[in-house]
């Protein structure tokens, strides 16, 4: 109890000094308030994985009522990756803003937001009282709304933020509509309401009751076709943001999704059905987008939409595993989502961060400007490199672990399922498949073409690497996920709490992780480690070889050219131009070109940009729809004061007169009627 | 350990094989059978020659390639014979390997700065993301027929049920011949023996590799032919014993090496633009053996 007052006191005290402290001290502050927040709420955290779930009644308030604190299995995992993501975020972050450290103001604002963020993201995993939620959940979006528009003097980074601003509070009004509902058919804003009520629900009424939660909690985490907030709002935001934001905000929207599979008594088949629909669409339509983006960090934007889409998979097919009473496969879905959600949270913010380093060190981040990174800045280079591996779900690293897990679950789901589902297992496989392929392009597109081969262009900076403490907490997450690829089984036996909850919840499993499920994973790391250690000794053999034979350097080999320069590489575009023609019907490209014609060309010049096909249906139109409808009443708005006036007054002889009518009304009826 | 032990001795001869049928087809005649092996253990002898553009990551990258093909051989069982890694769904990590060793090679073949091969790379990629389903439904359908999910239990199950599975594996074979080809850039996907680097796919982005490691990333394909050989007579061989399986894998390697030095002598390499299509097809193929799996188990009709 006194813990939990501690945890929100270390926020407000930091909240109120931040502002008087000089901008070193700033920094210092809001990672020395995260970090004890971190100890704190970790401490509860691994108790709770370790079996025991923590509950605490905080009396509350009139309004509120009472506010139940329940740390389970599942707020446990998740407030875990929350810490560490904050941890090497803030501590990266502190590097990150040195450079802006003359806008003092700024500074302030931001580190009160960071910490409000860290704060209200571990609360909203451990209330379970709804009103309490949707403030957290406010509090949440408003701080991270600070965050994103750091450098708001750009009108982009502005508009990036309203949108994100926009979008999320349509995700509320669903959110509140669900919360309400519940808790005026039950009279309580306690979480456990909504289990009675959905299990008094008719079949319809719950499903009804889920999507609504599911909708609301989808659009904060992305999912096609809420996504669209997304690829605006990651790019815009300071790098550590970002990363916090692929790599855990929008989990808060997996969280709730879970949290409410875990409350609501529904029908889950029909549930799982819908989820894996949308995730696989999520999950092809996010990757086939980012292969054509320029822009580095817009390109991780919709990657991670790409592995929402994933971890819904892993979901849907837990939720079909409830609803059939299979437990391996519900244990088999949950686990590989939930692990999924960790190795994301690890390679997609260490994506971001080192998509930092290297908006630092060039001050751009459009691939086609950049190139031959890797000479000036190796570390970097390798630690996106290792990234780059782990999110396109190769072995020896933590992505193929949990992609694995969800074929598992597939190929399981295959053995039981009857005709109908067959073909829509094929097409999940099918669609699995092809974005783990996509994701391949994707990858070796931003990795060779940042990276790799020459510069595209001269800067008029030195571009260095930056300092080694700036990089220390991105060894950290790297560590990880190597650690979890080459020893998955640790990691699983953590799993064990959060996905018991699920399978004991519905009553289908007494015992977890049958072996014949799981037992695949002490081979895959035995594999990993023997793949690594076979690469090292050719590798060293190679080397002990070499030193016994001429090695020299020559240019790259031109096919008998001799000349070439910098800009005969291949391009971004180039590398994905035979995909895009393939994939002409999905994408919205739009070119300008001018061709190079006759015998002394002019200035010539090609541009193309990719833009997003459902963006423009379900946001742009109907947008500007009512955008036309109202500017009907732009008339009203005819900027003279006395019109103002009048429209006062008018409001407040409505507000008295409506009444009196309306009574008047009443009584000539009556009257009428007394006739 | 046996798999791993004739796959080696398969790869020695594959390309041979390949080659000494070109060459016989065409009327000349040729070199030995060991030819391509021979050629390997004198680059294996020779000096290197690095461009003064690539990174540490061209130097590391045929190593890691011919590791990843180590690795996913070392998966291949041998009719009752497991492979050294064995467990449940191992033919995913067979693929996600096999496509570790491509994502080094595509990015090295990026690290020169030739547009060549870049060229060459961004084929690869794409090829290889069209392949991938084929191979997965293919072994999701063999998964369903037998209702196991590693590839020995799958491969000695295969045929338990009733002879008709027979049909299926020559689909099957078929099918994965053709990955095979896309897999080691043969006709009629690509050609290895053109001498315009525009229109190759594989040979472009090795240009650059020399000495020890050209010597690497041919030995590795040199395997994976024998590879994709072993996986489709294991299609065939189910539990057959022993004297009869190794003369049978010896033959049905040998007949994959003969067709695929046929096609090779007989069509031409297909246009790069129908490539795509082509290798997309191939889904369809595993499709109709899905199918052929859901009469046979009774589940359609």
């Amino acid at each position: 109890m006194t813990l939990v007052i501690i945890f929100i006191l270390i926020c407000i005290t930091g909240v109120i000094i931040i502002p008087f402290i000089n901008v070193k001290m700033k920094g210092i502050a809001v990672l020395t308030a995260i970090v004890t927040n971190t100890i704190i709420s970790g401490y509860f955290a691994i108790q709770s994985l370790t079996g025991q779930a923590i509950s605490y009644i905080l009396p509350g308030s009139v309004i509120t009522g009472a506010i139940p604190v329940r740390i389970d299995a599942l707020s446990g995992w998740f407030i875990l990756i929350v810490n560490f993501v904050f941890l090497t975020g803030g501590w990266y972050g502190l590097f990150y803003m040195g450079a802006y450290k003359y806008q003092r103001k700024k500074i302030s604002l931001h580190a009160i937001a960071f910490l409000l963020l860290h704060t209200s993201l571990v609360s909203l995993l451990a209330i379970q009282n709804s009103i309490v939620f949707l403030v957290a959940w406010e509090v949440m979006m408003f701080s991270a709304f600070i965050c994103v528009i750091f450098e708001h003097e750009k009108e982009v980074t502005l508009k990036a933020g309203i949108n994100y601003l926009i979008q999320s509070h349509i995700c509320v009004v669903l959110l509140v509509t669900g919360f309400l509902w519940v808790s005026f058919k039950t009279g309580s804003y306690d979480f456990q309401a909504i289990t009675t009520f959905s299990a008094a629900q008719t079949h319809a009424g719950a499903i009804f009751l889920f999507l609504l939660f599911f909708v609301g909690f989808a659009i904060k985490t992305g999912f096609v076709p809420f996504h669209t907030w997304l690829p605006y709002a990651h790019p815009a935001a300071p790098a550590h943001i970002s990363g916090i934001m692929s790599g855990v905000l929008i989990k808060s929207g997996i969280y709730g999704i879970l949290r409410m599979i875990l409350l609501i008594k529904a029908d889950f088949t029909t549930i799982g059905y819908v989820i894996l629909t949308i995730s696989v669409i999520s999950g092809l339509y996010g990757v086939m987008l980012a292969i054509v983006q320029h822009d580095l960090k817009k390109l991780l934007a919709y990657h991670s939409v790409e592995n929402i889409g994933i971890i819904g998979l892993g979901i849907g097919i837990g939720c079909i595993g409830l609803g059939t009473g299979n437990h391996v496969l519900a244990s088999l879905g949950f686990a590989g989502a939930l692990l999924h959600t960790l190795n994301h949270a690890l390679f997609k913010s260490l994506l971001f961060y080192t998509a930092g380093m290297v908006y630092q060190a060039t001050h751009t981040l459009n691939v086609e400007h950049l190139g031959g990174l890797i000479k000036k800045m190796p570390q970097t280079a390798l630690l996106f490199l290792i990234a780059a591996v782990a999110i396109t779900g190769l072995p020896p690293f933590n992505g193929f672990i949990s992609e694995f897990i969800i074929y598992t679950g597939l190929y399981q789901w295959l053995q039981s399922a009857s005709l109908n589902s067959l073909i829509f297992i094929l097409f999940l496989i099918l669609g699995l498949v092809l974005i783990g392929g996509l994701a391949m392009l994707c990858f070796t597109k931003a990795f060779g073409i940042v990276f790799l081969g020459n510069a595209r262009r001269e800067f008029h900076h030195q571009v260095k690497e930056g300092p080694f403490l700036q990089l220390l907490p991105l060894y950290f997450i790297t560590f990880f996920i190597l650690f979890i690829g080459v020893c998955p089984q640790l990691f699983l036996n953590l799993l064990q709490g959060p996905v018991q909850l699920f399978t004991e919840n519905r009553g289908v499993a007494n015992t977890m992780f049958s072996v014949k499920a799981f037992g695949a994973l002490t081979p895959i790391g035995l594999a990993a480690w023997g793949l690594i250690l076979l690469t090292l000794i050719i590798f060293s053999i190679r080397k002990w070889v070499l030193l016994h034979r001429p090695v020299s350097a020559g240019p790259t080999w031109g096919c008998g050219y001799v000349a070439p320069t910098a800009k005969m590489q291949y391009t971004a575009g180039s590398f994905v131009r035979s995909y895009m023609k393939l994939n002409k019907p999905t994408l919205l490209l739009s070119k300008s070109e001018k061709a190079v014609i006759g015998l002394f060309p002019a200035h010539s010049h090609f541009e193309s940009h990719a833009y997003d096909k459902l963006e423009k249906w379900l946001i742009d139109k109907p947008v500007r729809a009512i955008k036309s409808f109202l500017s009907r009443f732009l008339f009203l708005q005819n900027g003279s004061l006395q019109s103002y006036i009048l429209y006062g007054i008018m409001f407040i002889i409505g507000v008295i007169f409506i009444p009196i009518v309306f009574d008047a009304l009443l009584w000539f009826i009556e009257f009428l009627k007394r006739l | 350990m046996l798999s791993f032990c004739l796959i080696l001795v398969a790869a020695l001869f594959f390309t041979g094989v390949i080659s000494r049928t070109k060459s016989i087809l065409s009327g000349r005649k040729g070199p030995g059978i060991l030819q391509p092996v021979k050629d390997i253990i004198r680059l294996f002898k020779k000096g290197v020659v690095y461009s003064s553009t690539t990174s540490f990551i061209f130097q590391i990258a045929p190593s890691i390639y011919f590791s990843s093909v180590v690795i996913a051989m070392l998966v291949v069982p041998f009719g009752q014979s497991k492979g050294l890694i064995s467990f449940q769904g191992d033919f995913i990590f067979f693929a996600y390997v096999l496509a570790l060793g491509k994502f080094f090679s595509i990015i090295a073949a990026l690290d020169t700065g030739s547009s060549f091969e870049g060229m060459g790379a961004s084929r690869e990629a794409l090829y290889s993301m069209f392949a991938e389903p084929a191979f997965f439904i293919l072994l999701g359908s063999m998964a369903l027929l037998t209702g196991q999910t590693s590839f020995q239990e799958i491969f000695a199950d295969l045929h338990l049920g009733s002879p008709i599975s027979y049909a299926l594996a020559v689909l099957a074979a078929f099918v994965l011949g053709m990955i095979m080809m896309i897999e080691n850039s043969r006709m009629p996907i690509d050609d290895p023996k053109t001498h315009l680097e525009l229109t190759m796919i594989h040979e472009v982005m090795i240009l650059d590799n020399s000495g020890f490691d050209l010597g690497l990333i041919l030995s590795a394909g040199l395997m994976k032919f024998a590879i994709y050989g072993a996986l489709i007579v294991n299609l065939f061989i189910g539990m057959f014993p022993y004297e009869y399986a190794i003369p049978m894998f010896f033959a049905i390697q040998l007949g994959a090496a003969v067709i695929t030095g046929s096609i090779e002598s007989f069509m031409a390499r297909f246009r790069m633009s129908h490539n795509a299509q082509f290798i997309f097809a191939l889904t369809s193929v595993s499709l109709l053996i899905f199918f052929g799996v859901l009469m046979l188990l009774g589940k359609f009709i």
